[in-house]
């Protein structure tokens, strides 16, 4: 509860697609600086949205077919996930004032 | 945020000037704030690795680096906000930091917002950033692995670009406006010799083609003013900086390319508003440079607020 689960091809399906709350999913890779940093604020708002929003994690190094089926094309990406879809992409830096307004768009029904 | 807040020194961008700039106000015992509207770190957070930074024999990540910077400057006093800055106006006795939020009232504004990758300007580019379009092929490259993709421009960067996607895509094609490389001789080398690298010469890109994501680039050749299309999954510009000064532009001079003015103190026109790092006419661009910058326009900033 509260931080990022690290999802893979397997794993998609029941965590994200199948959720029941609308999930943020961060697509990463250890070669990449900026999601080092987007990192910590994403598991900042895993904390404050805990119970009503999903947060989980996409190495695009270990998972390339769940990349390219998003069409990752540049990483950090954020996709927000509802009812299954991604309904909002997020790329590179973003502050936490704008994720937040991606999150609560997300969470209003 | 409040509408009007006060403060004795506001920063403006988070980068290596910017940082430096708030360790030495906020060591100086100024009440120092940097705005920022991103992540923390400035440009260097894209470099996998800074090895011309002094005191890192191995160098060092720029995301680190950006890191230890930050709290190095927290840990002295520096506060951050975020917001975006679209005007700085100057009143007596003080100056207004204007950002999507409110307005910032402070004595003085060092600006230090740096510079960003010149974009096209033509149709698709933006839709289809994130999607095929990209300003960093060390960030992106291993994200179109096996595939074919488009360098834009001639210079150092495009080149340096060009060779570091070898290693991740299947084939590069450097898109250049003119007939000859303006990259240095060993960089035009190295790509002439890489079988994976081809070029087109004096060829212009006029629109980025794709849906969901880039699958065409619509080009135009501009000495026989041909157009014709190519097929690729990615495209790479590179076709230099511009400085984020838009929201300076009528509080002082810019020089024709946009770059604030200052004297060897940082100081601009404006009394009470400095500014440093890449953002400056005639800066160096490099990390290093940026952060002696900072630092001298701290120091002017304490000298300015003592009347000296």
């Amino acid at each position: 509860m509260g931080k990022p689960n690290d999802v893979n091809e397997a794993s998609f399906e029941a965590e994200v697609i199948k959720a029941a709350n609308p999930t943020l999913v961060d697509f990463w890779a250890t070669w990449c600086g900026p999601c080092r940093m987007i990192a910590p604020v994403v598991e900042a708002l895993a904390e404050e949205y805990a119970g009503r929003m999903n947060f989980a994690k996409v190495n695009v190094d270990a998972e390339p077919k769940l990349a390219n089926k998003y069409g990752i094309r540049s990483i950090p990406t954020l996709l927000v996930f509802k009812g299954g879809k991604p309904v909002k992409q997020l790329v590179g830096n973003q502050p936490k004032e704008e994720l937040k307004k991606a999150l609560d768009a997300a969470l209003q029904p | 945020m409040s509408s009007i807040s006060e403060h004795e020194v506001i920063i403006v961008g988070g980068g290596p000037a910017g940082l430096t700039a708030g360790l030495y106000a906020s060591r100086a015992g100024l009440k120092a704030v940097a705005l920022e509207k991103g992540l923390i770190g400035g440009q260097i957070i894209n470099a996998p690795l800074v090895e011309n930074y002094p005191g890192f024999p191995h160098g060092i990540a720029g995301s680190d680096l950006g890191d230890l910077m930050c709290r190095q400057a927290e840990k002295h006093g520096l506060r951050f906000i975020t917001g975006d800055v679209v005007g700085v106006e100057v009143a007596d006795g003080y100056k207004v930091v204007r950002t999507s939020d409110g307005e910032l009232r402070c004595k003085v504004v060092i600006a230090a917002t740096g510079s960003e990758r010149q974009k096209l300007g033509v149709p698709g580019e933006q839709l289809l950033l994130g999607r095929g379009v990209s300003y960093c092929a060390t960030c992106d490259g291993p994200l179109f692995r096996g595939e074919t993709v488009a360098v834009v421009g001639g210079g150092d960067v495009a080149i340096t670009e060009a060779l570091s996607l070898v290693a991740f895509v299947n084939k590069i094609v450097v898109i250049h406006r003119r007939d000859e490389l303006r990259a240095s001789a060993i960089l035009r080398e190295r790509a002439q010799s890489e079988p994976k690298i081809s070029f087109l010469w004096s060829t212009v890109v006029s629109d980025v083609l794709g849906d969901d994501k880039v699958r065409e680039l619509s080009l135009r050749d501009v000495k026989t003013v041909r157009s014709f299309n190519l097929e690729v999954s990615g495209v790479f510009v590179c076709i230099g900086h511009r400085p984020n000064t838009d929201y300076l532009a009528h509080t002082l001079p810019l020089d024709p390319a946009g770059y604030v003015i200052t004297d060897v103190q940082m100081r601009t026109d404006v009394p009470g508003l400095f500014a440093a790092g890449d953002i400056r006419q005639n800066s160096a661009r490099q990390v290093v440079a940026a952060a002696g910058d900072g630092a001298t326009a701290a120091l002017s900033a304490e000298k300015f607020l003592k009347g000296i």
